[in-house]
């Protein structure tokens, strides 16, 4: 498989480690991943295992010790707009209602009222919260918070969606509305996403391919290329089969390691 | 309209769409009234009947108060010195009162957020600020004389520094509760640096800051009275001063009443304004 273009994303051999009071943690051991652009990748494993660790450092949040993570294959030096983050605590601004939180971003980067306006309606719009426009975050459920999580960064012109858990908060019913909802999204908008989860139902759902990665320290272990067409349906014996695949995979770790 | 809808309790607010429970709960507002004073007025009625008709009283009856406050604002009961003079007094203690809390919150305010933002500055700062902080403002006082000669200056200087610290400290204390995550947010949609300052730090420690102001304003006043006791002219600290060495304690305790009710007067007003601007806080009503 060769690459025509320069990935979106990619991450060459990092590593990361943590100072804790003098105790040096390592978090992630020479993870290598490529992103391409408009693809859907999940990151899953145990936790331990690094996941959120390169999905904070793909964010810029965290400089990689070692290795090096790249966007367009220049070096990621810190947070940008190109990339949002979705927190699972959602992160928002209890100061500022939904409109407000979904027109931050430009609003900080002084784009003309008018514009923000636009913008911020179709977004409202988008993950259908218009009877909410003008409430707090804390008169919204959880699911709403991330539906204003996720429009924030789309309204700012993110052409990556990193995902932390987003969905682990919220209850069944819910998380899986919003599964349905981010796929439509996505296949709407061309974006890509890296979607951080620890469980296997929601990765084989969602995504083109699942990075599957164990602890001690953080690496990622193996891929897998997920080519189901979607809508796709948890009950069917193909999904089932790459359920069981993965489970095993990531049990296999466990094992091996206990051995 | 809707700030006192917020002033109302949770239980009240819900009931408002019905409009004999809305009746209900103006029978309870009026309860709660009543309720709050009684015990006022069981106060007063002990006050009237200790010392109203004994001829050696310390104390004057609440009536002897009542009247000397009305002559202090309106005159023509005694047409003394001190008849119609509460405005003069009132206007030259809410004057210092304003300016040196103004003054507090202008340096206090921006010190307390690079404090609580700035490693730098909070280490250069904080600990002599800390070391200063347990001087008691009266203590000041003499210091204050010196350097500013005994008059209005000082009892200006001494509100500055009554409410310099709460203002100060509770802003830091603001700053410094920001959740990382908020930061982590504003820097990812591209708000980065001094930016945040604006966007992020001051609205979102706004609610520690009231604690700050309101605690301020009310130290304000008390240190007003004590900077006016000495040397001043005007003042309601000045005039119950001046009122004690004359023996006159029905002006002493009417310019009592007066320092309360505008404490209480601009303690409301820094509410009402927090209301307004802390309407999105869940937990500030």
């Amino acid at each position: 498989m060769s690459e025509p273009t320069i990935p979106i994303l990619e991450m060459r051999n990092v590593s990361k480690t943590f100072d804790f009071s003098g105790q040096r943690i390592q978090a992630l051991s020479g993870a290598s991943l490529t992103v391409r652009k408009g693809e859907f990748i999940c990151l899953i494993g145990a936790s331990g295992c690094g996941k959120s660790t390169l999905l904070r450092i793909a964010a810029g949040f965290e400089q990689p010790t070692s290795g090096e993570a790249l966007m367009w294959g220049k070096p990621i030096d810190g947070p940008d707009p190109s990339r949002g983050m979705v927190f699972q605590d959602y992160g928002l601004f209890p100061w500022l209602t939904v409109r407000g939180n979904i027109g931050f971003g430009l609003a900080a980067r002084g784009r003309p009222k008018a514009e923000i306006q636009d913008t911020v309606s179709r977004y409202v719009d988008m993950v259908g919260l218009g009877k909410f426009a003008d409430a707090w975050p804390h008169q919204l459920s959880g699911g709403m918070k991330q539906r204003v999580a996720i429009a924030r960064v789309l309204a700012n012109d993110a052409e990556v969606v990193l995902m932390d858990e987003p969905f682990g908060a919220l209850d069944a019913m819910t998380r899986d509305r919003l599964q349905d909802e981010l796929l439509e999204l996505w296949a709407s908008t061309g974006l890509t996403v890296l979607f951080v989860t620890h469980s296997i139902e929601e990765a084989v759902f969602l995504s083109d391919r699942v990075v599957a990665m164990s602890p001690g320290p953080g690496r990622i272990d193996s891929e897998l290329q997920l080519d189901l067409p979607r809508p796709r349906d948890v009950a069917s014996p193909t999904f089932n089969a790459i359920r069981g695949d993965l489970n095993q995979r990531l049990h296999s770790h466990h094992a091996r390691r206990a051995a | 309209m809707s700030i006192v809808m917020q002033g109302a309790p949770p239980a009240m607010r819900s009931h408002d769409r019905v409009s004999t429970a809305r009746l209900r709960a103006l029978g309870g507002r009026a309860g709660q009234v009543a309720l709050a004073l009684a015990f006022p007025a069981a106060i007063l009625t002990g006050w009237h009947f200790a010392t109203a008709g004994e001829a050696y009283s310390l104390v004057p009856p609440p009536a002897e108060v009542a009247r000397a406050f009305w002559d202090l604002a309106f005159g023509g009961i005694n047409d003394d010195a001190f008849s119609q003079t509460l405005l003069t007094h009132v206007l030259a203690s809410v004057g210092r009162v304003l300016g040196g809390f103004g003054l507090a919150v202008l340096a206090a305010l921006p010190l307390g957020l690079l404090i609580g933002r700035v490693p730098f500055v909070r280490q250069m700062l904080d600990p002599t600020l800390q070391l200063l902080r347990p001087i008691p403002v009266t203590a000041w006082l003499p210091l204050a004389m010196i350097l500013f000669g005994i008059g209005p200056r000082s009892a200006f200087f001494l509100v500055f520094l009554g409410a310099f610290y709460p203002i100060l400290v509770n802003t830091v204390f603001g700053v410094r509760a920001v959740e990382t995550r908020l930061f982590e947010a504003a820097s990812m949609l591209g708000c980065k640096g001094p930016a945040q300052f604006a966007r992020v730090v001051l609205p979102a420690s706004l609610p520690a800051i009231f604690t700050g102001l309101r605690l301020g304003l009310g130290f304000a006043w008390v240190v007003i009275v004590i900077g006016e006791m000495t040397g001043v002219q005007t003042g309601l600290g000045a005039i119950i001063m001046e009122a004690r060495q004359l023996s006159r304690t029905e002006i002493v305790i009417a310019g009592m009443v007066a320092i309360g009710a505008l404490g209480f007067i601009s303690d409301r007003l820094v509410m009402l304004l927090g209301r307004r601007l802390l309407s999105w806080s869940p937990n500030h009503v």
